[in-house]
């Protein structure tokens, strides 16, 4: 990859000092949950190493993963975009437009055939051949396709790339459909959440500019550093939650005190994220330590599956087309059958009284000396 | 009241062509038909799906507030550690139970055998259902389970038990955390079914079909014990199942 500077030289280049840059090198660390022995490890990959190309595509979003990386704390999000990775193309950001900016994208996937990484913001529609979605004249689905076909990995950023999110929400009418089900011959890494949260977005690509790979995976495609645990298994109420003191309503006395949130429908024990550990807006606050339930913003098809404030959701996340909860469901069929059972013994007894009187028939008369 | 040896009842030529079950037991009036092993595991996972349906329903509908300090307490810690005690339980004595399934006697793969394919089976359960429906006036008597008892405990207990026991652990592993055993052995179960909180849903509703099961199965069990030619509960108390009547089937 000739021609590009080191991220180090960049990072030189625009007046970042050798001790904020080590600095950086230990809060990066830090933040991957690396040790300090990786620190020399990661300056010596920034100091060697050729920025790699990153093309940021835009597709059907609300552009709130982009809104969260540019307030990215550590690493400074001005350092990644502007000196670690070189962002050539991304249409929200870069300063080129129109027909300049198509060009730019077809150089960068020329020169660097195999060896830039994709990054996707937002899905492509795939109904009436994807026209609810053009992006320089042309469906985003043409070129989503395109620019994957020679690029080393995808980073589907956020819920949209990653699940479909609310465009893909019931009944979802312009077929928005996930990043993976298009690009099926492309190392995918997902970056679930709507949006994610920043420091996770950069700690997931510093990562794979560091290492020149990919971090961990788990079973749905997630980087295990930020995915493995749940909202609940960190979130600083859960010893409200084993106690079995709960918020009943949002203006409660538990409300106040600032009790679990479980009965008003958090979903942080179904939710893998890392907002409890890492937070939000340079570790400030996150939604559950505002008072709000977590509505499981990471989750595959959060909009479908029920109500936010409600513990025990509709049966329409699990495909049947139910307004009513399990138990609901469970009461009144138990309810139905109880009151079979209860109409059957009585007819029972009715017949065998009958027996009894008619002197007996066919053996029944047996059953009833040894009952 | 004599007692005999299945085994010889195999062997031994019938005294009277009349069969039931595949056994001749035309005059006999009592064999030992559930082993202890059996009447063991059915009492203990009686008692485990108890204290999973209470502390399950709990865990999806917990219970009024406390107050006081957090310290002070430990209700849902409590009621969650007893269902997954219980889990433990549940699923280490259906595994017993598949194994006494191979070692037992033939009773004891009933719960696991749908005969499919056996029009007899078919026609047993027919007349069953008829006598349930009061439409026969005498029921056809049976050493093991009779075809429609069978039929619901295959689906709510046999498929059931792998059902509840494979969404529980997958459910567990999310606690235990990836690369636990539990993880690796059922963690495939989340993304399948639609991610942890449709796992929830299924796990719920799950219970809900077993409920439904023992209600019947409760009712069913006394009222046989009443109205049938056969004895019943003492059955899974004994093992042995007496005949209230000498006649034929
Ligand atoms: C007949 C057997 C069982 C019944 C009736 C049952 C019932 C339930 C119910 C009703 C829930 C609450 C679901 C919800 O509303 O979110 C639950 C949760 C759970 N069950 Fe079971 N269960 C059974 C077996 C098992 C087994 C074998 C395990 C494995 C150890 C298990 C582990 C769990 C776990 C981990 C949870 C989630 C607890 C939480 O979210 O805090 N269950 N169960
Ligand atoms: C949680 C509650 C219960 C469950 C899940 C349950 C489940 C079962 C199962 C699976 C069997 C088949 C046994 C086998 O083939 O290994 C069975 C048989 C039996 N159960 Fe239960 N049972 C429950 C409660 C009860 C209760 C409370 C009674 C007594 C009233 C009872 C009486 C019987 C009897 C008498 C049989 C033998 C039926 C026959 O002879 O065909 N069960 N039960
Ligand atoms: S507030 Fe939500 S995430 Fe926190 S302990 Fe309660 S249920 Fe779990
Ligand atoms: S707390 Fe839950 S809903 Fe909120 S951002 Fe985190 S994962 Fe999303």
């Amino acid at each position: 990859m000739a021609g590009l500077e080191t991220f180090y030289e960049v990072m030189r280049r625009q007046g970042i000092t050798r001790r904020s840059f080590l600095k950086y090198c230990s809060l990066t660390a830090a933040a991957l949950g690396l040790g300090p022995e990786f620190v020399p490890q990661i300056a010596h990959a920034m100091e060697t190493k050729p920025r790699t190309p990153v093309l940021w595509l835009h597709g059907l979003e609300c552009t709130c993963c982009s809104e969260s990386f540019i307030r990215s704390a550590h690493p400074l999000a001005k350092d990644v975009v502007l000196s670690m990775i070189s962002l050539d193309y991304d249409d929200t950001l870069m300063a080129s437009a129109g027909h300049q900016a198509e060009a730019i994208l077809q150089e960068v996937m020329e020169k660097y055939k195999g060896n830039y990484i994709l990054a996707v913001e937002g899905n492509p529609p795939l109904n009436e051949d994807g026209m609810y979605c053009i992006i320089g004249g042309k469906p985003f689905l043409d070129q989503l396709r395109m620019v994957a076909k020679d690029a080393k990995a995808v980073i589907s950023w956020g819920s949209c790339a990653s699940h479909g999110c609310v465009q893909a929400a019931r009944p979802n009418p312009t077929r928005a459909t996930p990043v993976h089900e298009v690009i099926t011959d492309k190392p995918i890494i997902k970056v679930p959440g709507c949006p994610p949260i920043a420091e996770v977005m950069t700690g997931v690509i510093t990562y794979m500019l560091t290492f020149d790979r990919m971090p961990e995976l788990d079973r749905q495609g997630r980087p295990k550093m930020f995915y493995s645990q749940r909202i609940h298994d960190k979130c600083y109420r859960r010893p409200h939650f084993d106690a079995g003191q709960f918020v009943e309503s949002f203006d409660d006395e538990g409300a106040r005190k600032g009790y679990c949130l479980y009965k008003v429908g958090c979903k942080g024990p179904t939710t893998y994220n890392a907002c409890s550990t890492v937070r939000w807006n340079e570790g400030t606050s996150f939604p559950i330590q505002a008072g709000h339930g977590c509505i499981g913003c990471s989750e595959d098809g959060f909009w479908d599956k029920g109500s936010w404030y409600a513990r025990l959701t509709d049966l329409h996340g699990v495909g049947f087309g139910i307004e009513s909860t399990a138990d609901r469901v469970g009461l009144g069929a138990a309810a139905a059958v109880g009151g079979a059972v209860a109409l059957h013994a009585a007819v029972s007894a009715l017949k065998r009284a009958q027996h009894k009187h008619g002197n007996g028939s066919n053996g029944s008369s047996h059953t009833g000396d040894a009952a | 009241m004599t007692s005999i040896d299945p085994a010889s009842l195999h062997t031994a030529p019938p005294a009277l062509p009349a069969t039931i079950d595949g056994e001749p037991v035309g005059r006999v009036s009592a064999v030992y038909v559930y082993e202890a092993p059996v009447r063991l595991w059915h009492w203990t996972n009686a008692a485990a799906i108890s204290v999973l349906a209470l502390t399950g329903y709990l865990i999806g509908q917990p219970l009024p507030t406390l107050s006081g300090e957090a310290s002070q307490h430990y209700v849902m810690g409590t009621i969650r550690f007893l269902h997954f005690s219980a889990g433990y339980i549940f699923a280490v004595g259906f595994l017993f139970r598949i194994y006494w399934a191979f070692v037992g006697n033939h009773h004891a793969r009933q719960l696991f055998i749908l005969p499919f394919w056996s029009r007899a089976y078919w026609r047993g359960l027919f007349e069953e259902a008829r006598w349930y429906f009061f439409l026969e006036a005498k029921p056809k008597k049976y050493v093991g389970h009779n075809p429609l008892a069978q039929f619901a405990m295959f689906w709510a207990i046999g498929v059931g038990s792998v059902f509840m026991i494979v969404t529980g652990f997958a459910l567990y592993s999310e606690g235990a955390g990836p690369g636990s055993w539990q993880d690796h052995l059922f963690g495939w179960v989340i993304p399948l079914l639609g991610g942890s909180l449709d796992v929830h849903t299924w796990h719920r509703l799950g219970m809900w079909a077993i409920l439904l099961f023992i209600i019947v199965h409760v009712y069913a069990a006394i009222r046989e014990d009443i109205m049938s030619r056969q004895s019943i509960v003492s059955t899974m108390v004994s093992g042995v199942r007496t005949f209230k009547d000498d006649d034929p089937d």
